[in-house]
């Protein structure tokens, strides 16, 4: 390659400012421009099941004392307190992953991811059971309130399903050796988006299964 | 053989040129003139439409173009001019400057900035494709329930608006996360938040604003494709549902949307009246924080589109209050330009004069907005062409003439080659003349008792001069637009002067470069020191030609700094991406995925899914380590 040269006079030895290294997007100082990325999805995200939920506490509000309608049962809280542990829990191997990257230790991230996927689809699939009970009860062409359960519930459930790919996809490139402790974005901003399905769940739960028995 | 820096820059970014560089690009000024170009002629399409409505109401009882066919007419109008149009023409110009206005090599995220402009051309071509079956979206550019329902309307025509939104809708969103993770982080050293040019402050803001309003319309639109093709209830009130639902969803959006529109084209009128007044902007914070103001209250001022749905009075009352709350930025900002203007020694250019034409328009349509506000005179000329004229007035003042003003302004910096100026003084006289004599007469109309969306009316109501006035008015507008575009054509493209690094004498970055500027656009990433700093640091005018400091070149590799949020202190060097198909087929796929949802047709789905997540796998994949 060849070599780096200024205007006449003007021929310095170092191209680079002081200080600062060439990185991939990664962390000489601050965070990367990926890390920013993805909060601002998780903003637009937010926002949209802040729209989900205002729907949901909307059309109830208008629609008279007797909710849910149409005699359907309150909501069971017995698979849900199972599922909802191990949803928010889960949170916490994926924490203990990106530490461990952060440090170098790929040994910690893999089982991390591991066991956060086993206990995300185990929620899945437990979702699933719900679902299969409940359509026998009423489905989203039923009324309005069997529309939002299912559109509420099943839009959460599509972000728990686009989180174990990301978890998946990353795994793999942790088998290959790709993160280190200097090269971790993907796996900082999956496991922030992670954080963030986990979060949305305590207002899902909040609004459509704990606020009707009271 | 040693190779200077700028050789070096040159090699390290230019892309190749040809047929395949236009599809892989990640360039921001070739997806930015991208924008431009795509926007532009949706522009002339949606023009068309409004031609053609125009003709049929041109004289009472006509029978030139049928209801139906005027029904696709006006709702393609709307549609087409505020989503495929003006968001991407500013964001277009965004692309293109807020990298060079803040003396940075590209946007934060290059591959996005391609897969947003793919899925806004894709998204574009999907929606105008309703034309090719007769099934073009019929129900306004707001596609109210319950008519937009499976019942009143089974056909296509309504799953191509609510498809079509939510597709374009995945383009905005990744612009603007694009645009503030650029502006947050791609500063200059030394370019503080508070020296920030006003244009990348107001598409700041505009970004912002799209990031928490476009989920309602998204959200709303999902809804009601879920309603008409799976038969779930959101708007169904046999079954519980609630058809003002939809209202709501949608003005939560469509009214942050109005400064959506209006704020890039704010940042722009900034940006040309201290060029051409001479002088420093007078009241800069007063205009930065004016426009984060806009953007905050118009996310609480939505219903004043609902005021004759039936809503209670105190709510009306609120909602009232503060729609005339919003006006008091907006009046900062028109003082703070017309005291820069009148303290400045104008030079009476063209862009300047759209810029004067810009202040002239909204303060008419913003007069007309305050009247709005009032509940009792809005419930009664709601749905009248009084509101035709004043949004007209709002976005054709607020944002087209702030385009033509940027078109006159940049495309010299963008192409090289300065417009013509008698062909641009007669363009905007013809503009300014054409648009008055168009939507003047229709407050007279809307105050007459004329509702908006008929297609034809009856002779002897008073109407008739009026509406031949407005159709008049339209074809001397088009024949104003059709000369810009023959000025760009002819002169802006090829025949014009050479417009060198700084025709107008500027105060911002973009004019320290070469017109067009290179691939890199600066040798030496600039430090600033003010708000103006080409005015008030001479030493800026060459970084785009040699290197005074050769650590600031970063020629070491296709890097770009990073600096802190606030202070814009250096931080880091950033890596940029390579140019690259990926983007290209997600966006595709991502197409595919849209025909299959309106079709119906699982395995197109499932094709476009597996090309879109094929697609965006390979784009994301993380790097191999190095050796």
């Amino acid at each position: 390659m060849s070599a780096v040269e200024a205007d006449p006079g003007r021929t310095g030895s170092r191209t680079q400012p002081t200080g600062l290294l060439a990185g991939p997007g990664n962390v000489t100082g601050g965070k990367s421009t990926a890390w920013w990325g993805m909060v601002l999805l998780i903003f637009t995200e937010a926002t949209f099941f802040a729209i989900l939920l205002t729907t949901y506490w909307y059309i109830r509000f208008s629609h008279g004392p007797v909710w849910p309608p149409d005699g359907i049962e309150k909501p069971s809280l017995f698979l849900i307190s199972i599922m909802t542990p191990i949803l928010l829990l889960s949170s916490a191997p994926m924490h203990w992953a990106e530490t461990g990257i952060k440090k170098g230790r790929t040994g910690r991230l893999k089982v991390g991811l591991f066991v956060t996927f086993a206990m995300g689809a185990t929620f899945l699939i437990m979702q699933g059971f719900e679902y299969h009970d409940l359509v026998k009860e009423f489905t989203p062409r039923t009324d309005v309130y069997g529309t939002l359960f299912f559109t509420i519930t099943g839009f959460h459930g599509l972000h728990v399903l686009i989180g174990l790919l990301m978890n998946m996809w990353i795994q793999y490139y942790a088998w290959r050796g790709r993160f280190t402790a200097e090269r971790y974005t993907h796996v900082e901003v999956v496991a922030m988006y992670w954080h963030f399905v986990d979060a949305v769940w305590v207002f899902i739960l909040a609004s459509l299964y704990l606020a009707p028995h009271f | 053989m040693a190779l200077t820096v700028d050789e070096r820059l040159e090699e390290l970014w230019e892309e190749e040129p040809g047929l395949g560089s236009v599809l892989s690009t990640v360039d921001h000024k070739s997806i930015g003139k991208h924008y431009i170009y795509t926007a532009f002629a949706f522009f002339l399409a949606g023009g068309v439409e409004a031609l053609l409505m125009r003709t049929q109401l041109a004289r009472p009882d006509l029978h030139l173009i049928g209801p139906e066919a005027f029904n696709e007419l006006f709702s393609m109008h709307g549609i087409t001019m505020i989503f495929f149009f003006v968001t991407p023409m500013l964001f277009g110009f965004g692309n293109y400057f807020v990298p060079l206005l803040i003396g940075a090599r590209d946007m934060a995220f290059p591959r996005l900035n391609a897969f947003g402009y793919w899925i806004f051309l894709f998204a574009g071509l999907f929606m105008y494709s309703s034309f090719l079956i007769g099934r073009a979206p019929n129900d306004g550019w707001f596609n109210y329930v319950t008519l937009s329902n499976h019942q009143f309307t089974p056909a296509l025509n309504i799953d191509y608006y609510t498809l079509g939104l939510v597709f374009l809708g995945i383009s905005t969103t990744v612009g603007s996360i694009n645009f503030i993770v650029t502006i947050l982080k791609l500063r200059a050293p030394g370019m503080s938040l508070n020296r920030m040019p006003l244009f990348v402050w107001a598409i700041l803001a505009t970004s912002f604003s799209v990031v928490f309003a476009l989920p309602s319309l998204t959200m709303a639109n999902v809804m009601l494709e879920l309603d008409r093709r799976a038969g779930f209830n959101f708007f169904n009130v046999a079954k519980g549902g609630d058809a003002i639902l939809w209202q709501h969803l949608f003005w939560i959006f469509g009214h942050p949307d109005v400064y959506i529109i209006f704020l890039p084209a704010v940042g722009i009128v900034s940006s040309i009246v201290p060029v051409f007044s001479r002088r420093k902007i007078i009241g800069y914070l007063w205009l930065a924080l004016a426009t984060m103001t806009t953007a905050i209250i118009g996310f609480g001022v939505w219903v004043h589109h609902m005021f004759a749905t039936g809503l209670p009075t105190l709510s009306m009352a609120f909602f009232s209050a503060a729609s005339m709350l919003i006006t008091i930025p907006s009046a900062i900002q028109i003082f703070a330009w017309l005291a820069t203007i009148i303290a400045g020694k104008p030079v009476f250019k063209t862009p300047f004069l759209f810029v004067l034409g810009f202040l002239f328009v909204f303060v008419i349509g913003g007069v007309t907005g305050v009247m709005f506000a009032a509940v009792p005179f809005d419930q009664q000329i709601t749905d009248s062409y009084f509101v035709v004229a004043h949004f007209h007035y709002v976005l054709f003042g607020g944002a087209v003439f702030p385009i033509f003003a940027a078109i006159y302004y940049w495309v010299p910096k963008m192409w090289g080659h300065l417009l013509h100026e008698g062909l641009g003084k007669l363009s905007f006289w013809l503009i300014f003349v054409g648009f008055n004599l168009t939507f003047f007469p229709m407050h007279i109309l809307g105050l007459l008792g004329m509702p908006r969306r008929i297609y034809t009316y009856h002779a002897g109501l008073g109407w008739d001069g009026y509406n031949l006035a407005a159709s008049i008015g339209s074809s001397v507008l088009a024949l104003g637009i059709l000369v810009v575009l023959v000025n760009f054509l002819l002169y802006g493209l090829r025949r014009g002067a050479p417009a060198g690094p700084d025709p107008w004498g500027g105060d911002s970055l973009e004019w320290a470069t070469s017109s067009p500027p290179p691939a890199y656009n600066f040798v030496e990433i600039p430090k600033v020191q003010g708000t103006e700093p080409l005015w008030d640091q001479p030493e800026l005018r060459d970084i785009g030609f040699r290197a005074r400091d050769v650590e600031m070149t970063l020629a070491e590799g296709h890097d770009t700094m990073g600096t802190t949020v606030v202070d814009a202190e250096p931080e880091s060097v950033l890596t940029m991406p390579e140019a690259t198909y990926t983007p290209i087929v997600t966006a595709f796929g991502i197409s595919v995925v849209f025909v299959g949802f309106l079709t119906l047709l699982l395995p197109i789905i499932v094709l476009g899914g597996v090309i879109a997540i094929g697609g965006m796998m390979a784009w994301l994949r993380p790097k191999e380590l190095p050796e």
